[in-house]
């Protein structure tokens, strides 16, 4: 059944510090609201349980792409529009253009926020594997002060994460790497266009003579969280990759993702869709 | 706090015309277009960002506009379908659906040429894959798209050559 729209509310604060006192002032009352791509879905599913929002529209400081030496910062309102036309980000961050790309359709990629995937913790989000895979950082906001802190452990649970209740993420940094990663994405779901994931993999690594220097590994819609496969990168880092070291991933992975049986897909099928998503990873390494 | 909140009001540019309307925040902006301004060649169809029937150029960006809220269109520019042609005279989008048979029952018409208008913006010669990405968040269940792919690459035969922009 459709939303009763008069009973929500949303403000909208002209600049972050306004943002800020308001969600110190009453903490845990106000919730961001940032494209809106998907609370205005489950507005208009009648499922939207939160009643009171503030939109950032406004906040200026949330937006734009700053490139440093060290690191790409992205605004939390970086839409996905925008991290696929960005020069810096296609030529060292591809991941997350093809993670872009592949979300939704382009009305929902002028709209919809990388901060937005983030924040609103789905295990299905398509951008958070790439940014695990980039050892993303992002800067929690608030009255008392700026902190950051790394992407990796920011979700505990499904839809729970690292965030006190007057916080705001404001950006999100991508270390930029010495040299160069060889970089894999690829998102599964029923079709091409507009579909959500199955099961969506990311991965990186440093290759040296022939072996794995160093590697990251994320999957989405695996477990109630999306994940970094953290044992799966240990069982190879050093290694050559050989049939035997691509086996032994291949299990490893198995037991430390929890895929589910829902609308989307089985666990079954995600498990082996997971490995074989990884097997493509490691042999385009080989290469 | 009281169980509902006040409507506000919305002032904004819609196809050239400046207008005002109340509204309440959390209103859909495709709600707000077509019971408040009579707009209704922008069709609802999903509900939920996945058809593009409800498309409007926001800022010159296509949008769905059952994902928008009222409150976002404040001080904005937008465009619906019925700004697209001047006056009497087709746009060159307009001509090639009719030309190429690209409508049919017509729900899904209006979001297709806002589509194709978004898609032209940014890509004035597109390529195939491109014109298939630009379509892929509008779903028609008439023509099966063959006509549809065809309209926007006549569309493109129809207009003058400008120098590439990207958005």
């Amino acid at each position: 059944m459709r939303a009763n729209v008069p009973s929500y509310d949303l403000r909208v604060p002209e600049n972050l510090p306004e943002a800020l006192a308001l969600l110190a002032r009453e903490p845990g009352t106000w919730q961001p609201f940032a494209g809106g791509t998907d609370l205005m879905v489950l507005l208009e599913a009648g499922k939207l349980a939160q009643k009171r929002f503030f939109s950032l529209a406004k906040l200026a400081e949330l937006r734009g792409i700053e490139v440093t030496a060290d690191a790409v910062t992205l605004g939390a309102l970086t839409t996905y529009t925008a991290v696929r036309n960005d020069p810096a980000l296609q030529a060292e961050f591809p991941l997350l253009c093809s993670a872009a790309r592949e979300t939704g359709g382009i009305a929902t990629q002028n709209r919809g926020t990388l901060g937005g995937n983030i924040a609103n913790a789905s295990p299905a989000a398509d951008s958070p594997p790439a940014l695990l895979a980039y050892d993303a950082e992002l800067e929690l906001i608030s009255q008392r002060g700026a902190r950051w802190t790394p992407y990796h452990g920011f979700h505990t649970g499904y839809k729970k994460m690292q965030i006190a209740p007057d916080e705001l993420l404001g950006r999100i940094r991508l270390p930029r790497r010495a040299r160069p990663w060889r970089q894999y994405y690829r998102k599964v779901g029923t079709r091409k266009a507009q579909a959500i994931s199955k099961v969506c993999f990311a991965g990186a690594a440093r290759m040296e003579a022939g072996t794995i220097g160093d590697i990251r590994i994320a999957l989405g819609s695996i477990a109630p969280i999306v994940l970094r496969a953290v044992k799966t990168e240990d069982a190879l880092r050093g290694k050559r990759i050989t049939p035997a070291a691509i086996s032994a991933a291949q299990e490893c992975l198995a037991g430390k993702i929890a895929p589910i049986d829902d609308i989307r897909s089985t666990a079954r099928y995600r498990l082996r869709v997971a490995q074989n998503l990884l097997e493509e990873f490691l042999l385009q390494l080989a290469r | 706090m009281a169980d509902t909140v006040a409507k506000i009001k919305i002032a904004c540019t819609v196809n050239g015309e400046r207008r005002s309307v109340q509204a309440y925040p959390m209103a859909r902006l495709l709600d707000v277009l077509r019971e408040e301004m009579h707009l209704t060649g922008t069709k609802e169809g999903c509900g939920e960002g996945e058809c593009g029937a409800c498309a409007v150029l926001l800022d010159g960006a296509i949008v769905n506009s059952c994902l928008v809220p009222a409150i976002d269109a404040g001080g904005a520019e937008i465009r619906t379908i019925e700004g697209i042609a001047g006056g009497e005279q087709l746009h060159a989008v307009q001509a090639a659906f009719l030309e190429c048979g690209g409508a049919q029952c017509g729900i899904c018409t209006p979001g297709m040429v806002i589509a194709a208008l978004a898609l032209l913006d940014r890509y004035p010669h597109p390529g195939d894959a491109e014109i298939r990405e630009g379509l892929a968040g509008n779903l028609c269940r008439c023509t099966g798209y063959q006509k549809i792919f065809a309209s926007v690459v006549r569309a493109c035969e129809a207009r003058p050559a400008q120098p590439e922009k990207k958005r």
